[in-house]
């Protein structure tokens, strides 16, 4: 899989009640989450035209708090493609395995500037920013989480394993 | 090599031992969800076009966030909850009247217990460690992964080991314990990785302050955190008609990290915004003299009854100043049955608080004392992060109930030793 985008630069920290404001759960539609994805980060972020195919570059601790999978679906239905963090908080780094929203942890984001056009690949590890022609190598998934991103996530999963054992 | 809390737990339950760091597919004792996370959960479910969930006992449903529905499209919501318990014949379904917040209602009803493996989509679900089960903070999908199949993944997680020795001190409890280890990890210094208390102290932390503790564990981006079983938990469940056998960690089990913490020299805390992780000793906040326009004193954290006992402690025959507007919730039907019994309830009202039903409300700026611009609380709750309680111009301080108390009839944070 490779995937190339626009970056939006965030910083360390940024929690799950920023990514997707309390005041909008009284949904679960993403198509109206994704209206007010990373509000309290960057108000009006999830309404703008440039967003759709971009990737969105953040510090450590990457969707901390509460653990709303309307968080990662309201960046996924904005039509985020990617989000690379130096390191996620665990329940949002599960949710987007569950929910098929790819993630990337890298050590160190200081080659990405917001507005950057940026290409990642999949298969070999490798981000390379178009703009500058830097490189920065990424390790794989545990197996576990491999698994599920083939099955295309969670459900599909849980529905494989009960009709294999029911046969 | 010995065993933390937590294999001896997972192994006990996967039927042979597991190791740190090996991913398991996991049958769960209960899975929880609310009225925000369940509905992504039930429809997901539906997606799959299967008729029946695995086993609706083990599914528990709260709707509490948004409770007493706070308009029609939260009312929405918890109808298609009541509905889908109805139609799988899920039971512990709690409705408005028999409800608390999820996680005050479960130990207290005796619906999870020591040893249970549990699945929660709300991320203090960690907050069952207090009686030695591993419970755990996930999200909608994983819930509905339980309800196709019955199990959930976890990856048996490293420890660390949090030692405690001492008593607390006067006006000092579960609380500031642990926003002090909060601030010594960091937000995400436990990341991955559950926390498991041991040490001589423990038998000095009553059940009450050891589920204010456990339910703080993930804003050290604990994955949970674990009380032994001893006779205190044994004494809690015996009163639910529960038998729990005493479990501890193996003394040669391996721990990734120790923290020692006195309990003895602990002062009460206060974190400030915008992180759970910026506390401080209250002699030192108090010297800034932050005025405050409410107060919350409950939630998940802090709303059962040695905390409201701890509060009334400090509000009986005084008001709370007339700048300050204080909303006390206790944590479910059962608590307020009994703050009204006790008495607190009526040292409340003469106090000039505003006694709420059962709710999240406040707490995650839901409804029920929502914070306008410019605004500042002081909070029993577990977050402060920008705009929790309300705008994203307005800041939440938080504390333990006694300081909340205090600072609502001084008018500005302060210490209970001083009114
Ligand atoms: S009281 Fe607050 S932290 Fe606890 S479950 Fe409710 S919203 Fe979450």
């Amino acid at each position: 899989m490779e995937i190339k985008g626009k970056v939006f630069v965030f910083g360390n920290d940024v929690n799950t009640d920023e990514i997707i404001p309390a005041r909008y759960l009284y949904t679960h539609n993403p198509q109206e989450l994704a209206k007010y994805c990373m509000e309290d980060a960057r108000p009006g972020f999830g309404k703008r035209d440039d967003i759709k195919g971009g990737i969105i570059v953040a510090g450590e601790n990457f969707g901390c708090g509460s653990s709303r999978e309307h968080a990662p679906i309201s960046i996924k239905a904005a039509g985020i493609s990617c989000v690379i963090a130096k390191s996620f908080a665990r329940i949002f780094l599960r949710n987007c395995i569950n929910i098929g929203l790819p993630i990337v942890e890298v050590k160190d984001t200081a080659i990405f500037k917001e507005g950057d056009i940026i290409s990642i690949d999949f298969n070999k590890g490798i981000i390379i920013n178009e703009n500058t022609g830097k490189r920065l190598e990424f390790g794989s998934y545990p197996d576990f989480m491999k698994e599920i991103i083939s099955h295309g996530g969670w459900i599909n999963y849980a529905k494989n394993l009960i009709k294999g054992e029911k046969e | 090599m010995g065993m933390t809390l937590t294999e001896k737990i997972l192994s006990d339950k996967y039927g042979r031992e597991v190791k740190q760091g090996e991913y398991i597919l996991l049958e769960v004792d209960i899975a929880l969800a609310n009225d925000i996370t369940a509905p992504i959960a039930i429809e997901e479910f539906y997606k799959t076009r299967l008729s029946k969930v695995y086993n609706p006992d083990q599914i528990v449903l709260v709707p509490d966030h948004f409770v007493p529905n706070k308009d029609i499209r939260s009312a929405m919501q918890v109808k298609m909850i009541r509905e889908f318990a109805k139609e799988q014949g899920i039971e512990k379904f709690f409705e408005l009247g028999t409800m608390g917040i999820e996680h005050v209602l479960l130990p207290e009803q005796g619906i999870v217990k020591s040893g249970d493996v549990v699945v929660g989509a709300d991320s203090h679900t960690c907050t069952y460690g207090a009686l030695g089960a591993f419970s755990t903070g996930v999200g909608s999908t994983d819930i509905a992964g339980v309800y196709i199949m019955g199990k959930a993944w976890f990856k048996v997680p490293e420890v660390i080991d949090v030692y405690v020795e001492g008593k607390f001190g006067k006006y000092v409890s579960g609380k500031d314990f642990v926003l002090k280890l909060i601030s010594t990890l960091g937000v995400s210094g436990a990341n991955y990785k559950a926390m498991e208390f041991r040490g001589p102290g423990i038998k000095n932390i009553s059940m009450d302050s050891r589920f204010t503790i456990s339910n703080m564990a993930i804003e050290a981006g604990g994955k949970t955190g674990i009380f032994p079983v001893d006779e205190i938990t044994q004494t809690y469940e015996e009163e639910r008609g529960i038998i729990a056998e005493q479990l501890s960690a193996d003394d040669d089990a391996y721990y990734i990290k120790q923290i020692e913490l006195k309990l003895g020299d602990l002062e009460p805390q206060v974190a400030i915004p915008f992180l759970p992780s910026n506390s401080k000793d209250i002699s030192e906040i108090e010297k800034r003299r932050v005025r405050i326009d409410q107060v919350v004193i409950g939630s998940c954290t802090n709303g059962r009854m040695e905390d409201l006992r701890a509060a009334a402690s400090i509000l009986k025959g005084k008001k709370i100043d007339k700048n300050v507007r204080c909303i006390i919730i206790p944590g479910s039907q059962q608590v307020y049955k009994e703050a009204v019994k006790e008495g607190l309830v009526d040292i409340f009202v003469d106090a000039n608080c505003a006694v709420s039903t059962p709710t999240c409300g406040p707490c995650l700026g839901g409804h029920m004392g929502v914070l306008a611009d410019g605004e500042v609380a002081i909070s029993t709750t577990n977050r402060n992060f920008v705009g929790r309680m309300g705008h994203t111009g307005s800041k939440v301080y938080l504390s333990s109930p006694v300081v909340a108390a205090a600072s609502g009839i001084k008018g500005y944070i302060s210490s209970p030793e001083n009114l």
